[in-house]
C-alpha cells in the first residue's frame, strides 16, 4: 500500500508488521519520532509488544539484550551519543549472537554538540559485530528494517543488525512508500526461532567467561559470519523479491557504472544529490558513474573491487572521519584494490558533517578534484 | 540435599561468603527463575566456560546492566504470558548495584518490574582487587582506599541502599547476613510471593579481601549483626516491618579485630576511628530499635498484625465496656481499638458522652477532632458487623 | 557459523575443587549429631549431605577445607583435623 509518510512513522510501521515484541529506547533527537510512533501503536493496541520506558541508552540496549536472549523479537532505535553511550552492550549483543534489530537515525557526535546528520556515530561502532546498513531513502530504509529481521534471526548469521539512515533528512522527510501487507511480511519472516534461550526446563549459561583457550574461536565465528553472510543475503534478497514484487539492494547499488572512467562512491541520503551529478554529467558526455555502498558490515571487498575495477578516478564521499588518518570507508575502498593490478587513483572527501548541506555545488568540487592529484582527506564546503 | 541448581566445582576462594549466600538465594528460589548476574566475583566463578556452576537459566552481560538485562527478560517473559510460571532475579555485588549499577537498578525498580534483585554485599570490588566501592564501611581498608600517614582507610559510611530503593516506592526491601541463614531463605521467599520489584541486600563476608581466615566466614557474619554494624532488617511497602534484634551489643572491637582490613585501627592512633565506628552501630541501634526497645516495638508490630486478624462480632465488641475490669475497646470505620493508656478516656467513657463497646464511626463526625487521634491507639481486631 | 557460547548446567562439577584444599578438612565425628542440617547450610561449595542424624559428611572431591562447617555446628560434632591431601585419594 502506497502512503505518504514521514520516514520515521514508515519505519515504526514496519517495526510494527515484523511483530517486534519487546521494544526499548531512550528520547534523542532525531530518532524520537521512530520510537514515540511504536510507543502510541502499543498504547492503540495496534502493536502487542511491551515497550520499556528506560533510563538510559546503556540500558535500552540491555533490555532489548535480555528479552532477546529470552527468545522474542526486538527492537531499538537510537542515534549519536546514545550510539556511543550503547557500545559495550552493542558488543555484547553480538557477541551473544542475539538478533537485535537497531535503527541509527545518524547524527553528528559532541561535542560541539550538534544534533545534525553525519555518519560518524554508526561508522564509529563498525567493529562491534553488527551487520551495518545504509539507506539512501525511506523506501530503503523500510526495506533494509525487513531485511534486517530476516537476516538477523537467519540461523546461518545468528547476529545484530543496524539500519542506518539520516536523522532528520530521512527521518523526518515526507515521501511516499509502499509498506507491504501484513502477509507478505509473515511469509517472509517467520516466527523467530532462537537457537538457545533463556529457559527453565532447558537451563545454559549464557555470557560466560571464556580464557585465551576459547575466546579468539568466539571472534573468528562472528568474523566468518560475516563473510559468509556476504553470500546468503543475495539469496534472500531475491526472496524479498518475489514477496515483495520489488527489488532490495543490500551490498551495493551500480550506478551509471558501465564504461565510466570516474567514479563517485557514497553511502546514504547523500546518494540522492550524487545521482543527479552524474547524470548532469554524463548529459555533457563525461564517462561518470556512482557507487552506492550499501552494507558497510560486512563491506563487500570482491564486489566493490568488482565495480570499480574498471574506473581510473574513484572519489570517495564520506560523513565521517578517523581522525587523524582518512575517511573509514575510503580505507575500505583502497583495501578492495590492494594487491590488484590496477591502481586507480582513490581520493577521500569529507563533507556534510555536522549537516553541513551538501550542495550539487559540493558534489561538483569533489568532481573538479578528482582530475588532480590523489589526495586522502579534503574536506568539502570548509570556510577556513 | 546437596543442591543441583548451584553445583560445586565453582572457583570461589574457600569460605566465600558471596558462594553461600547464592547458593542459598537459589536453593530457595527453585529451578524456575531466569538469572541476570552483572560482572564481579560471583559471575567470574561460577561461569568459566565450557562449566557453569549454574542449574537454573543464567545470563550475564556487563557490569552495570543487570537490573536492565533483567527488564528486558521479564518483559519477554510477560509477553510470552510466562511470568506466573518463571520469576526473575537479578543479582551483582555491591559496587555492580550501588555504583555502576545505580542507575539501572533505579530503572528497573521505577518501572516495576517483577523482578527481586539481590545484592551481594561483600564491601568492596573484589572482582579486581579489593577497590572501595560505594558500601565499603568507614575505616576499612582497600587497595584505593589504604591506610597510611594520612589517612586511616575509608573516609566514608556505606550508602543506605535499602532507603533508596524506599524511595522508589518498593513494595518489598530487606538485609540479611549468611550467619542467618533460615532468615535470608524467609526473605527470599517472602520476596518471590510479592509482585514487583524487591531488594534484598545480603552481607557476605570475603575471606580474602577482608584479610580473615577462612573458617570465619559464618562467625564474623553473625558478629556483624550481633555488634549492630550491620541491621537486618525488612520493609513492606516502606514500613519497617521486623528487625533482628540483639540480646546486648557486642563491641565493635571484637568483630573488627578478625580481618585485617581493618587491622590499621588496632594502633594507638586508631583507637579514636574504633570509637567512630561503635558510633555507628550505636546510632543503628537507636534508629531501628535492634535492642530490648527494638523486640518492643516489633511485639507491637506482630501484635497490630495480628490483631487485625481477630475479628469482633458486635455482641462481642460490646462486652468490652471497660467495666468491671474488662477491657475498654470501640470500633471506628470497621477496626477495633484499645483506649488503654490514653488520659481521655476513664472507665470506658470519653467525656461521658462516648462509652466502649460501641461503634463510634458516626460519632466522630460531630466530634472535634478528625480520625487521625486514632493513631494514638492500639489496633486489637476488625469488627464484623 | 555458530559455535557454542553458553555452558551447559551444572558442568562446573568437572571441577573437582578438593584438590584446593591446604592441610585441613572437616572430620564428621557422627555422635552428637542432632541433625540441624547448619552445616549443609552454611557451606559455601553446597558439598555436604545427610539426612537424619549422625549421618552428615562432605563430599570432599569438593571440600576446600574452609572449616565453616567445624564452626557452626551447635554440638561440635565436626572437627577440622589435618590431612595430608596429597595421601589421600581425592577420587
Ligand atoms: C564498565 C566496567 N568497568 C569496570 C569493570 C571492571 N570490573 C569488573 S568486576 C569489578 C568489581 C566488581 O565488584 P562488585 O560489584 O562489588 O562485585 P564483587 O566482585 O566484589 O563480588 C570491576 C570493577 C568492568 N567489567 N566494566
Ligand atoms: S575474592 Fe572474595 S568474593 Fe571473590 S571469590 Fe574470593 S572470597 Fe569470594
Ligand atoms: S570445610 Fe568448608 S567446604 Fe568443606 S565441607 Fe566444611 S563448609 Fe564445606
Ligand atoms: S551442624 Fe552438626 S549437628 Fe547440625 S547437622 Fe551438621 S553435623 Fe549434625
Amino acid at each position: 500500500m502506497r502512503r505518504y509518510l514521514e520516514g520515521s512513522h514508515a519505519v515504526a510501521e514496519i517495526v510494527r508488521l515484523c511483530k517486534a515484541q519487546v521494544i526499548s529506547a531512550y528520547p534523542i533527537t532525531p530518532q524520537t519520532h521512530i520510537v514515540e510512533s511504536l510507543a502510541q501503536m502499543v498504547a492503540d493496541g495496534e502493536l502487542n509488544a511491551e515497550f520499556i520506558n528506560v533510563e538510559s541508552e546503556h540500558s535500552a540496549a540491555s533490555v532489548v539484550q535480555g528479552a532477546s536472549a529470552t527468545g522474542v523479537r526486538t527492537y531499538t532505535a537510537t542515534t549519536s551519543q546514545g550510539l556511543l553511550y550503547m557500545i559495550e552492550v552493542l558488543y555484547s549483543i553480538a557477541g551473544l549472537r542475539l538478533p537485535v534489530v537497531l535503527t541509527c537515525a545518524n547524527r553528528a557526535v559532541s561535542s560541539p554538540i550538534n544534533i545534525w546528520n553525519d555518519h560518524q556515530d554508526s561508522v564509529t561502532v563498525r567493529d562491534a559485530g553488527w551487520l551495518q546498513f545504509y539507506a539512501e531513502n525511506n523506501q530503503e530504509a523500510c526495506d533494509l528494517h525487513l531485511m534486517a529481521y530476516r537476516l538477523a534471526e537467519d540461523h546461518n548469521i545468528m547476529l545484530p543488525v543496524m539500519v542506518c539512515m539520516d536523522g532528520y533528512i530521512l527521518t523526518h522527510a515526507y515521501e511516499v512508500v509502499d509498506l507491504p501487507e501484513q502477509s507478505q511480511v509473515d511469509k517472509f519472516l517467520p516466527d523467530f526461532k532462537p537457537i538457545h534461550c533463556l529457559n527453565p526446563d532447558e537451563p545454559v549459561s549464557m555470557g560466560v567467561l571464556m580464557g585465551p583457550e576459547s575466546y579468539i574461536e568466539t571472534r573468528y565465528a562472528i568474523h566468518q559470519t560475516m563473510m559468509d553472510a556476504l553470500n546468503v543475503i543475495p539469496g534472500i534478497a531475491d526472496e524479498f523479491e518475489q514477496v515483495f514484487g520489488r527489488k532490495v539492494h543490500c551490498l551495493i547499488e551500480k550506478y551509471r557504472l558501465e564504461d565510466a572512467t570516474q567514479v563517485f562512491v557514497a553511502m546514504g541520503s547523500m546518494v540522492g544529490t550524487v545521482k543527479e551529478i552524474v547524470d548532469g554529467l554524463r548529459e555533457d558526455g563525461q564517462k561518470v558513474g556512482l557507487l552506492k555502498v550499501i552494507a558497510h558490515r560486512p563491506f563487500p571487498k570482491r564486489i566493490v573491487y568488482e565495480a570499480l575495477k574498471n574506473a581510473r578516478e574513484i572519489a570517495v564521499l564520506e560523513k565521517a572521519i578517523s581522525l587523524g588518518e582518512e575517511g573509514p570507508l575510503l580505507s575500505d575502498v583502497k583495501s578492495a584494490f590492494c594487491g590488484q593490478g590496477n591502481q586507480p587513483k582513490i581520493s577521500g572527501f569529507v563533507l556534510g558533517l555536522g549537516g553541513r548541506d551538501i550542495t550539487k555545488k559540493s558534489i561538483l568540487e569533489v568532481h573538479d578534484a578528482l582530475s588532480g592529484s590523489q589526495v586522502d582527506v579534503k574536506f568539502i564546503d570548509l570556510k577556513i | 540435599m546437596v543442591t543441583e541448581l548451584f553445583s560445586s566445582g565453582h572457583t570461589a576462594c574457600a569460605g566465600c561468603g558471596q558462594a553461600l549466600g547464592a547458593r542459598l538465594v537459589v536453593e530457595t528460589t527453585g529451578p524456575n527463575v531466569i538469572i541476570a548476574n552483572a560482572t564481579g566475583c560471583l559471575e567470574v566463578f561460577t561461569s568459566r566456560y565450557p562449566e557453569s556452576a549454574w542449574g537454573v537459566p543464567w545470563i550475564h552481560s556487563l557490569f552495570q546492566n543487570a537490573a536492565a538485562v533483567a527488564s528486558g527478560v521479564e518483559a519477554a517473559l510477560r509477553i510470552k504470558g510466562k511470568l506466573d510460571q518463571v520469576r526473575v532475579i537479578s543479582q551483582g555485588g555491591d559496587g555492580a548495584t550501588a555504583d555502576i549499577g545505580m542507575a539501572s537498578l533505579s530503572g528497573m525498580f521505577d518501572r516495576g518490574h517483577d523482578i527481586l534483585y539481590v545484592c551481594y554485599d561483600n564491601e568492596a570490588y573484589m572482582n579486581t582487587g579489593v577497590q572501595r566501592s560505594g558500601l565499603t564501611p568507614f575505616g576499612s581498608r582497600t587497595t584505593t582506599s589504604p591506610s597510611g600517614k594520612k589517612s586511616f582507610g575509608n573516609p566514608r559510611p556505606k550508602k543506605n541502599i535499602p532507603e533508596i530503593a524506599n524511595a522508589h516506592n518498593v513494595p518489598y526491601v530487606a538485609t540479611a547476613s549468611v550467619a542467618f541463614p533460615k532468615d535470608l531463605q524467609k526473605k527470599v521467599k517472602r520476596a518471590l510471593s510479592i509482585r514487583g520489584p524487591k531488594y534484598i541486600q545480603i552481607f557476605v563476608p570475603c575471606p580474602l579481601g577482608w584479610r580473615h581466615d577462612p573458617g570465619l566466614t559464618y562467625e564474623i557474619a553473625k558478629l556483624v549483626v550481633e555488634t549492630g554494624l550491620y541491621p537486618i532488617l525488612e520493609y513492606q511497602d516502606g514500613k519497617l516491618i521486623s528487625v533482628k534484634t540483639i540480646e546486648a551489643a557486642k563491641p565493635v572491637d571484637e568483630y573488627l579485630k578478625l580481618q585485617g582490613r581493618y587491622a590499621h585501627l588496632f594502633t594507638e592512633r586508631g583507637k579514636d576511628e574504633i570509637a567512630k565506628i561503635q558510633t555507628i552501630a550505636d546510632s543503628n541501634i537507636k534508629k531501628y530499635g535492634l535492642l530490648k526497645e527494638g523486640k518492643e516495638a516489633q511485639k507491637k508490630m506482630a501484635a497490630e498484625k495480628l490483631a487485625e486478624e481477630k475479628i469482633f462480632t458486635t455482641a462481642e465488641l460490646s462486652k468490652c465496656d471497660g467495666k468491671d475490669g474488662r477491657p475498654a475497646y470501640f470500633a471506628y470505620k470497621g477496626k477495633v481499638y484499645d483506649t488503654a493508656g490514653s488520659d481521655r478516656w476513664a472507665d470506658g467513657a470519653h467525656y461521658n458522652t462516648h462509652f466502649a463497646g460501641s461503634d463510634l464511626t458516626d460519632a466522630l463526625v460531630e466530634a472535634p477532632h478528625g480520625d487521625e487521634v486514632f493513631e494514638r491507639f492500639k489496633i486489637v481486631g476488625v469488627l464484623k458487623a | 557459523m555458530i559455535i557454542p557460547v553458553t555452558s551447559k548446567p551444572r558442568t562446573s562439577k568437572a571441577n573437582k575443587t578438593g584438590t584446593w584444599r591446604s592441610g585441613k578438612k572437616p572430620h564428621f565425628i557422627q555422635k552428637e549429631c542432632i541433625a540441624c542440617r547448619l552445616c549443609v547450610m552454611v557451606c559455601p561449595e553446597g558439598c555436604i549431605s545427610g539426612d537424619k542424624r549422625c549421618t552428615y559428611i562432605a563430599d570432599y572431591k569438593y571440600c576446600k577445607g574452609c572449616g565453616n562447617c567445624a564452626a557452626v555446628c551447635p554440638v561440635a560434632d565436626i572437627e577440622m583435623v589435618k590431612e595430608e591431601w596429597w595421601r589421600e585419594t581425592i577420587s
